[in-house]
């Protein structure tokens, strides 16, 4: 099928205000007689349902949480980006928008990321006007900070904490919306199934995770603002609960899948300390602001480290190596998010790597420390500080934190157009579980921004140019595709329940997760991709024979929420695996081995491999077929990255 | 064993958990014992341990609220040998580490205990009481778009920072499982607090005050009688200091009363 971006027509920096002007709008008077579900709570979902909310449509918004509050953007420490040049030095909305486009290394579509550049601006007068409490200079305006990927400081943000901040206002303006009654909240719902009536989105399927009631709801266009798919891997700095179950759902119904393989394993996260472990804690870019990375000069050296002989202060400067700052003069510590976690590999594949396993890099306060002082580090990251000292036990203001890669943020997901309407019609997709703007890595400081610009700034345009064109009739679940989805749901649950094997989910999960860390994680091969495919695929069918679960539908189940979880995530697997050995190429977190500069650095394919790879489900234990929506650079030229 | 005491020697633990089926079932206490806990593991961690256990004795493991182990979502809520979060200050339970414990102990593991949190299964309670207190009036009425440059609204720093610790309250109501009375203040204290203390939270001053209070009051949640359990038990430090504030923005706005409702 053609794929069409529905990117509009002219002038890059014209093409979001034409395109406002040329879409459709709903009378004020008619937009009350039209519903529109909001799946998910957190800064794309909570900010789309408030929006949506103000102009005067039916919200009906879901969470699987049991308050909207608890949702995984709560967790962002660093910050969200806005192009304000409020510093001076330099920063544009075109600034910003290169910067995102080279920072995802050239596989993002140019009109969204300029429009996501554009509304930056916004988001934080909004953010502002709600009370969001950023950082501040002694003067009262408002502060920044310098994240990866960029050279200006366009960063702005609340301590460590600014995910939680920014969630906490979209979650105010949404309260506010609950109270006038123009959002219906349902928690501890989730969404197990897309209701697609005559080619359209027409309604969820949901299950009451309190009482296992199986629930259907209508609406005249779904949203789905359901997160990121990094549990995949099983360990990652997602929540425990996050999971690709809506967006996965959605897929089989029909929506394209755009470049599953995308994901991004965090630089500086706490490394793993043993098998009982459960998730993994990020430590927040912007201490790359501060913090040197560095391993012992030789294995020697490291060896002697990891068995105790000698401690991290008998290194003297010589003996040490800031491994970034000597291959990337320009930008040194603050490489992008993909080339510092291949460096910290890289340096633990040679043996240099530090802590008992050998699979940690350090990362040193010792000079920020002494040149400005304890205390004002602790202005800047006392919590971070504080949380790494609870997990590890070791001072961070007397020895450098241990640090490795993680999993941390998935670019793929739902394929959306300008429109952010997936390829279904009436079926939106926001924030991280769209694949739309950060292309093959995410620059730091991005995340926020988008689930925010997708939320206010976005979709409350452009779904009012698909609800124009549909009726303001009310709308019920009679039609029969509501029964159907509401049996495959029932039906599914009781399979679930009946294998009554000997393995948990937790199990399955965990044997997914080592599959696709080893075969589909920072480095990629087709031979261990397709190794890896063959035992997703013995996997998949071990799960649905050897299940266990106990205890029944009708009541709080977690581990049958889990079951159905895992479930999706060992298929998402298969196709993530299919899209890696698609990609013949390397390209921002996308790091195939045999495609690699003399310098070890990725070598895209700009010829062959310029183009989103959307998946379209073709049934159970079908291949999937690859559709391509091939990407035209009119605005940037297409260089290699260089960050030396 | 990667932490900084790689001498630590796994655990055998007792534990006294909560177990109750759902809302309206009677609950009680049931021991179990887990082995090999190493000191490194979080305290969920040690529960998933529990659990896995359980689910391959074919037996309901136990069900318990838990989302981001980071400290930040506010889901987890576990009273531990009495306290809320447990024994280490300035913790949730999630960052709570097994080497806070020793060999041979016997842990009590509870569901916060309030009227106005009820219990829906085992170890999970209700806590949308606090989501209906912020819908009361919780925010600033400001629609999107609109907004004028965020520069145009000088804060000085330290207003802002004050304004900023009382927004980090998580929404656990770990306060409010401390406190004898089982008050909500610590919580609605905090966001009245930050919003009162920020220009943006000037116009609906008063009548968020009366309103959030009035919703505190109608959920339940007993009164305040200044002992501070809540803030010496508050996983993220809300200060005292936050109460006294609602305390003189309640009077000063039932005495200049514009709320007509």
């Amino acid at each position: 099928m053609f794929l069409d971006s529905k990117a509009p027509e002219g002038p890059l920096a014209e093409k979001w205000d034409q395109h406002k002007f040329s879409v459709k709008l709903v009378n004020p008077a008619n937009k009350r007689k039209y519903d529109v579900i909001v799946v998910g709570t957190g800064l794309a979902g909570a900010s789309a349902a408030a929006s949506l909310a103000e102009l005067g449509y039916n919200v009906h918004a879901f969470t699987y949480h049991d308050s909207p509050r608890r949702a995984h953007s709560i967790a962002a420490q660093g910050g969200i980006n806005a192009a304000k040049n409020y510093q001076n030095d330099g920063d544009s909305v075109f600034r910003l928008f290169y910067d995102t486009i080279k920072g995802g290394d050239y596989r993002a579509r140019e009109a969204n990321v300029y429009r996501l550049a554009q509304v930056s601006v916004q988001i934080i007068d909004q953010c502002v006007a709600q009370g969001v409490p950023f950082a501040r200079e002694y003067g009262g305006l408002l502060a920044n900070r310098s994240f990866g990927g960029a050279q200006v400081s366009r960063t702005f943000y609340a301590r460590g904490q600014t995910g939680q901040q920014l969630l906490l206002g979209a979650y105010s303006a949404l309260s506010r919306q609950v109270a006038y009654g123009k959002v219906r909240l349902h928690t501890r719902s989730e969404m197990l199934d897309l209701v697609v009536a005559d080619g359209k989105a027409a309604g969820i399927v949901t299950r009451n995770l309190l009482t296992g009631a199986i629930e259907n709801h209508a609406a005249h266009a779904v949203v789905l603002a359901t997160g990121g798919y990094g549990n995949v891997f099983y360990l990652s700095t997602n929540a425990k609960y996050c999971n690709v179950t809506a967006a996965w759902r959605a897929h089989k119904k029909g929506a394209y899948f755009a470049n599953p393989c995308f994901t991004q394993i965090h630089p500086t996260c706490i490394p793993v300390s043993g098998d009982y472990q459960s998730k993994l804690t990020l430590m927040s870019e912007s201490l790359r602001n501060d913090g040197r990375v560095w391993v012992p000069k030789t294995k020697e050296l490291a060896e002697r480290l990891r068995k105790g002989e000698i401690k991290v202060k008998d290194l003297k400067e010589d003996d040490r190596d800031y491994f970034l700052e000597r291959k990337y003069p320009a930008f040194g510590n603050l490489v992008p998010r993909d080339v510092a976690s291949r460096n910290a590999k890289q340096m633990c594949d040679e043996g240099r790597g530090v802590g008992s396993t050998g699979l940690a890099v350090y990362l040193d306060f010792a000079d920020i420390i002494q040149r400005t002082g304890a205390e004002a580090v602790s202005q800047k990251y006392g919590n971070l500080f504080a949380m790494y000292e609870k997990i590890t036990d070791e001072n961070p203001y007397e020895l450098p934190m241990r640090i490795y890669p993680a999993v941390h943020y998935t670019m793929g997901g739902l394929w959306v157009d300008y429109n952010l309407q997936t390829t279904i019609p009436g079926l939106y997709a926001t924030g991280e579980c769209n694949f739309s703007d950060h292309g093959a890595n995410r620059l730091g400081a991005s995340a926020l921004m988008q689930g925010l610009a997708d939320g206010y700034f976005v979709i409350p345009y452009t779904i009012g140019d698909y609800l124009a064109r549909t009726a303001p009739k009310p709308v019920d679940t009679s039609h029969p595709a509501f029964a159907e989805a509401d049996k495959a749901v029932q039906e599914r649950t009781a399979k679930l329940l009946a294998i009554k094997g000997n393995r948990t989910p937790d199990q399955f999960h965990k044997a997914l997760g080592h599959i696709m860390w080893e075969y589909c994680g920072m480095a990629r091969t087709a031979e261990g991709l397709t190794h890896a495919k063959a035992e997703i695929q013995k996997l998949k069918r071990e799960f649905w024979q050897d299940l266990k679960l106990a205890g029944a539908n009708e009541e709080m189940n977690q581990a049958l929420e889990k079951a159905g979880r895992v479930a999706d995530f060992i298929e998402l697997g298969e196709l993530m695996v299919d899209d890696a050995l698609d990609r013949n190429e390397s390209c921002g977190g996308h790091f195939r081995e045999e495609y690699q500069t003399p310098e070890g650095e990725a070598l895209r394919d700009d010829e062959n491999y310029a183009y989103v790879a959307a998946w379209e489900y073709m049934g159970d234990n079908q291949p999937e077929r690859l559709n391509k929506e091939e990407l035209q650079f009119e605005n940037v030229k297409l260089t290699q990255r260089s960050y030396k | 064993m990667a932490g900084s005491n790689p001498n630590a020697k796994p655990m055998n633990l007792t534990l006294n958990v909560w177990r109750q089926a759902n809302r309206n079932a009677q609950g009680k206490i049931v021991e179990y014992h887990v082995k090999d806990i190493s000191p490194e593991m979080s305290f969920l961690e040690m529960l998933d341990v529990l659990n896995e256990d359980l689910l391959h004795k074919g037996d309901d493991p136990v069900a318990f609220d838990h989302d981001c182990r980071e400290g930040i979502c506010g889901s987890c809520d576990l009273f531990i040998n009495g306290r809320s979060h447990g024994p280490e200050k300035g913790t949730t339970t999630c960052q709570l580490h097994m080497r806070k414990f020793s060999d041979g102990d016997t842990i009590t593991i509870e569901p916060w205990r309030a009227n106005s949190f009820p219990i829906n299964k085992d170890l999970s309670v209700d806590r949308s009481a606090f989501d209906r207190i912020i819908q009361a009036g919780g925010y600033v009425s400001v629609n999107t778009g609109g907004a004028p440059d965020g520069n145009e609204i000088p804060i000085p720093k330290d207003i802002a920072d004050r304004a900023f610790e009382a927004a980090t309250c998580i929404g656990c109501g770990a306060c409010v499982a401390a406190c004898k009375n089982a008050s909500a203040m610590l919580f609605v204290s905090a966001k009245v607090s930050q919003l009162a203390l920020l220009p943006q939270g000037n116009v609906e001053r008063k009548t968020r005050v009366e309103n959030m209070v009035a919703q505190m009051d109608k959920e339940g949640f007993g009164a305040c009688t200044n002992i501070g359990s809540c803030a010496a038990e508050c996983p993220v430090g809300i200060s005292l200091e936050n109460i006294a504030i609602l305390n003189r923005e309640f009077l000063a706005a039932k005495a200049t009363s514009n709320n007509l409702a």
